[in-house]
């Protein structure tokens, strides 16, 4: 009986290196780029990043909202 | 529910040994494929990008109401509410800009380690010691008791770590101490996949950001981060995993944090990491060049939960000092 667990674990394992190994990989050089390229592309919508005006940004505003 | 059952009998030519032969030499293969793809740091290609300029970023909110420690929090889509829940066993639902409670429930256990705000805006999910995900629609009657329409979704046989609906109301995904996660139709309760392979509990997921949302990350205590198809223990490093580069490509720490980061987040653009740790702090790393870039104090104790808003014009951060905190 244990055997057979083994037997379906071992599998089981062998099957998801396969899918692993099979994977399509990219340099760590090409994907810092690409991660460099996205977050200079986003950059200027990043309230965080860059800061947003008061006037613009509904936390930095004292006055109460009103729901129109 | 999903398990598919397969004949356990050997196959022709197959032993365990083969088996294991096979998996040992698969292992070596792709160790040596992902060392191949190492030609460079990401930091060292950051090198040339623009100095992140000083952050302007303090607490604009401070929102106070539960009795204990505050475990997790999720914004709604349309940008200002949250709810959040606490080990005093209630679920709270605030307005992130007036800080009204718009809803409050109190559930059957205490240690309410998770919660979430379906797409809609109209429902919440919640649980955590009860070892179930319940589904809360958010009433416009506040006279209306939320929890006689709670539904019971998902079932688990250890404590509900985290849960996140997918692109709908529909369906639930949930993480638990019991090693696993699933997805659950929300309107029927049924399993609709389960996810095994972390080897101990669970203790938080994260949906990949896209419109057919069929990719999910979950972190457990085995230290795995596992990526699945479908679809944090507090470590003192906080890291980043490339999937296409299939390899870690940077490392947030710095010996002077000795402390565990429970929970992270990305600022819009990717650029900034918010880490929220056991210290109190909130930690903001630059992604790319891999430094710190400020410490946000504030709270008083630890920072269980932090999540960017939907526009990122903001961040949230919930603490076992009882209170969430709004940052921008």
């Amino acid at each position: 009986m244990s055997t057979n667990n083994s037997i379906a674990q071992a599998r089981k394992l062998v099957e998801q290196l396969r899918i692993e190994a099979g994977m399509e990989r990219i340099k760590v050089s090409k994907a810092a780029s690409d991660l460099m390229s996205y977050c200079e592309q986003h950059a200027r919508s990043d309230a965080l990043l860059v800061g947003l005006p008061a006037s613009e940004n509904p936390f930095k505003d004292k006055k109460p909202c009103i729901i129109l | 529910a999903a398990a598919q059952s397969r004949p356990s009998a050997l196959q022709s030519g197959e032993s365990l040994a083969t088996l294991k032969n096979e998996s040992d030499s698969l292992k070596k293969k792709l160790e040596e494929e992902r060392a191949k793809l190492h030609d460079v740091e990401l930091n060292q290609v950051a090198e040339k990008v623009e100095l992140v300029s000083a952050l302007s970023i303090r607490t604009r909110r401070v929102l106070k109401g539960h009795g204990n420690k505050v475990l997790c929090m999720d914004w709604c889509k349309d940008k200002r509410r949250l709810v959040s829940s606490s080990q005093d066993g209630k679920v709270i639902v605030w307005d992130g800009y007036t800080l009204n409670k718009e809803h409050a429930v109190t559930m059957p256990c205490t240690w309410v380690m998770a919660c979430a705000y379906a797409p809609s805006g109209c429902a919440v999910a919640c649980g955590g010691l009860d070892n179930k995900c319940s589904v809360y629609p958010l009433s416009l009657d506040k006279n209306e008791n939320l929890a006689a329409k709670k539904k019971s979704v998902a079932m688990h046989t250890n404590y509900l770590s985290g849960c996140s609906f997918t692109n709908s109301d529909m369906q639930l995904l949930t993480s638990s101490g019991d090693g696993t996660c699933a997805l659950w139709d929300v309107e029927s309760g049924q399993l609709l996949q389960s996810f095994h392979g972390h080897t101990a509990d669970v203790l938080s997921l994260n949906l990949a950001p896209s419109e057919t949302g069929n990719t999910f990350v979950s972190g457990g205590c085995d230290k795995k981060a596992n990526v699945w198809d479908m679809l944090p223990c507090a470590s003192v490093s906080c890291r980043l995993y490339d999937l296409r580069a299939d390899r870690e490509v940077a490392v947030y720490q710095k010996d002077s944090i000795i402390f565990g980061a429970s929970s992270v987040d990305f600022s819009l653009s990717g650029r900034l990491l918010f880490a929220g740790y056991n210290d109190y702090t909130i930690n903001v790393w630059d992604v790319l060049k891999g430094n710190r870039i400020s410490v946000l104090f504030g709270h008083e104790n630890r920072v269980s939960c932090v999540k960017v808003s939907p526009d990122g014009t903001s961040f949230a951060s919930a603490s076992w000092d009882t209170s969430l905190r709004i940052w921008a």
